[in-house]
């Protein structure tokens, strides 16, 4: 009876387990009823295939997956993403031809392979507009002390006229081929894209985990007041949080217009501050704050889009896939309520004790 | 003299709000000679029928301190679901009708009991029901249904003439509109499930000590707020004769910034249903001016309903931390969440024991 209770709360307590055990179940549904979903061939000299092409569009959730993991362990929540990415988008394509954004010009200029701005400041460009947009969410949560969810609305509703302003109501269609390679690239036959995200989650889980910051962020998420009291600036936990996450928004809206070659103010993002919740949601970090693992929450973005291409390839469309994934996500939250939780551990340890 | 000016300080928010609405309009009139007839008013109304309708809906949900973002959804499903039945099945209008707002109730209330009985946040829950009405939809029809039925058209086509103004009419949504914000400010302010609603926002864990019937009424919240955005949808679909998936995105959104601009908190337990009344006309007010400007594009609209509800929602933390300042010492007025924290403790311990 112990050593079944104590693998019972082994296998429960490891964040790592519910969203591997769900990825699981998709790979093993794909195993019988989608033909061709294990193939991996070599094209052009890079990897290609379903699995290839989950990571590959995975990388933009899984990146805003990062960032949200944060904010959501400090019990907060940034419903500001998907207008960041469109913001990021935005900018970037707009500096690579700013006469874009203007519908006067001729089209032969339009189609020149050929940059207005350097490359490296496109991007820096654009990830430092996506970073003002978090510290901005920080500052309204942390300073003045607006709830999360309200002070980021402010810029989810705001956020995506903002981008129609900087592309000027048009759709930016980009024709300058390397900033292609960020989001189409592949380096040693591996997307690029992946290649982004791993190095912020490095160096995120450096900050989080090297350090105490990690610590400072669960402590926060707990009790923001214990925290104060125990010498936590909680004010400034709460506001690196929101640009960091502004940040990844950022990276991943670039990663977007590069993928699709064009930056489309409406529906960049669309739905994603969704999807990254629900990532973090599925990771297992809970809503009202507390312990986070960002590894789970990078699972957990794995988990939704390889539904999101299972649906795909079964021939689901892709406006109706939301249904089951509103499905599967009511599912997975009422598995982590803490009711389910103690009905199952009865269960459990009632079986063990008749046993 | 200024004793008798004295405006009871609760009712600030509210007033703020419409004095906004009123100096905007007049700014508007001024610029504008469309916006002199009577007629421009009673169009922000019939054009903002359904936004009203799911803003009341809002409100209650929001006074308990909770969240309902699946409205938009439901809007959508209302309108393929009643399109399809109509035109697809050909069942009568009259059996369509209370169907869609039984499928409101229904949906509603089951999100509200997983709310309640899973102890799952609002948004979560509501957020799943966002996914899945608006995927619904899809399952139902991908393209657009056109709806012919001649009951929905004479509604569709009705104009109602206004007493005393020449030339000047409201649509049958406008008018079921109006009649939803009577009745929701009777239900809010005069009935005791009213009280209920607004002392579940007050503090959730009191209420639950007074022995009100804290878990049926935030069901009934939620069954609330589904029943108005399925009317609204009915609403919606008669204004287009047709229902489509991709109708009404983002009015979750709308909804709520006009609840902010209301003057109700976010944080529950205060605010009126008149003030959501204001806080649609000032939003329906907004696009508007720009539409009148005519060289403002669409999209400044999101900027200034965005701008306006943080505004807002300044505005109510400043009352907010006033109000607390007044009775709680300076420690918690820089910490409003400690309060929640410690109520939501509190809840952790009472289930533990049981």
């Amino acid at each position: 009876m112990d050593q079944s209770t104590s693998i019972w709360h082994k296998l429960r307590d490891s964040q790592l387990f519910w969203p591997l055990l769900a990825l699981g179940l998709i790979m093993l549904f794909n195993l019988f009823f989608t033909p061709g979903f294990y193939d991996i061939e070599v094209k052009d000299g890079h990897l290609s295939g379903f699995l290839i092409d989950i990571l590959n569009r995975g990388s933009m959730l899984m990146l805003m997956a990062i960032g949200m993991t944060m904010v959501i362990a400090t019990g907060g929540v940034d419903l500001s993403v998907g207008a960041v990415v469109a913001i990021s988008a935005a900018t970037a394509t707009v500096l690579i031809n700013p006469a874009l954004a203007n519908q006067l010009i001729s089209s032969e200029e339009l189609i020149q392979d050929v940059t207005r701005t350097p490359l490296w400041l496109c991007i820096v460009a654009a990830l430092a507009v996506s970073t003002l947009c978090g510290l901005w969410n920080g500052l309204l949560v942390s300073r003045a002390r607006i709830q999360p969810m309200v002070a980021t609305l402010v810029l989810m509703v705001a956020g995506r006229g903002i981008a129609q302003l900087i592309t000027n109501g048009q759709i930016i269609t980009v024709y300058y081929s390397p900033y292609f390679f960020i989001g189409n690239g592949y380096l040693l036959g591996i997307p690029f894209s992946l290649f982004i995200t791993a190095i912020v989650l490095v160096l995120v889980w450096l900050l989080a985990r090297g350090t105490a910051f990690g610590l400072f962020v669960e402590s926060v998420g707990i009790n923001a007041r214990s925290s104060f009291f125990s010498g936590i600036n909680e004010q400034n936990v709460k506001l690196i949080v929101y640009t960091i996450c502004g940040f990844c928004a950022g990276v991943a809206g670039l990663i977007y217009s590069s993928n699709v070659k064009s930056a489309d103010a409406n529906n960049a993002g669309w739905g994603a501050e969704l999807d990254a919740i629900l990532a973090v949601v599925i990771g297992g970090t809970l809503m009202t704050g507390g312990r986070f693992s960002l590894l789970a929450s990078v699972i957990g973005a794995l988990v939704i889009q390889s539904i999101s291409t299972t649906m795909y390839a079964v021939g689901v469309p892709a406006m109706a896939a939301m249904a089951i994934k509103g499905l599967i996500v009511l599912v997975v939250v009422l598995l982590y309520s803490e009711q389910t939780k103690s009905v199952l551990t009865n269960f459990v340890e009632r079986v063990g004790a008749q046993s | 003299m200024t004793q008798r000016l004295k405006i009871d300080r609760k009712y600030v928010p509210v007033l703020t709000t419409i004095v906004v609405f009123a100096l905007l309009y007049l700014y508007g009139a001024v610029l504008y000679k469309g916006m002199r007839q009577p007629q421009a008013f009673f169009n922000l109304l019939i054009n903002n029928a359904f936004l009203l309708i799911t803003s009341i809906g809002m409100t209650f949900v929001i006074l308990t301190e909770g969240i309902d973002l699946s409205v938009g959804s439901m809007i959508a499903l209302t309108s393929v679901a009643s399109a399809a039945l109509l035109e697809k099945v050909g069942l009568s209008p009259f059996i369509v009708l209370p169907l869609m707002l039984l499928m409101g109730i229904v949906f509603g209330g089951g999100m509200g009991a997983i709310i309640h009985f899973f102890k799952v946040q609002p948004f979560i829950v509501t957020l799943a029901g966002f996914f899945f009405f608006r995927g619904l939809c899809f399952f139902i029809s991908l393209d657009a249904i056109p709806i012919t039925d001649p009951f929905y058209r004479t509604l569709a086509l009705t104009r109602i003439q206004i007493p005393f103004f020449e030339r000047a009419f409201l649509s049958i949504g406008a008018v079921v509109s109006l009649i939803v914000l009577v009745v929701g400010m009777y239900v809010a302010h005069y009935t005791r499930f009213g009280r209920t609603v607004y002392a579940i926002g007050g503090n959730e864990q009191s209420a639950r000590l007074m022995g009100l019937p804290v878990g049926r009424t935030k069901i009934a919240v939620y069954a609330i707020s589904g029943f108005c955005s399925a009317l609204a949808g009915i609403v919606f679909s008669i204004s287009l004769l047709s229902g489509h998936g991709l109708y009404a995105q983002m009015v979750e959104l709308d909804a709520i910034a006009s609840v902010v601009i209301g003057g109700t908190l976010l944080s529950g337990g205060y605010g009126y249903v008149i003030g959501t009344f204001f806080g649609v006309l000032v939003t329906g007010l907004i696009q508007m001016l720009i539409q009148f400007n005519g060289e403002l594009s669409s999209w400044w609209t999101r900027i200034a309903v965005g701008a306006l509800t943080l505004i807002f929602i300044g505005v109510q933390s400043y009352f907010a931390s006033r109000r607390q300042g007044r009775t709680l010492s300076g420690m918690e007025t820089s910490f409003p969440d400690a309060a929640q924290t410690a109520a939501a403790a509190e809840d952790a311990l009472t289930i533990d024991t049981s």
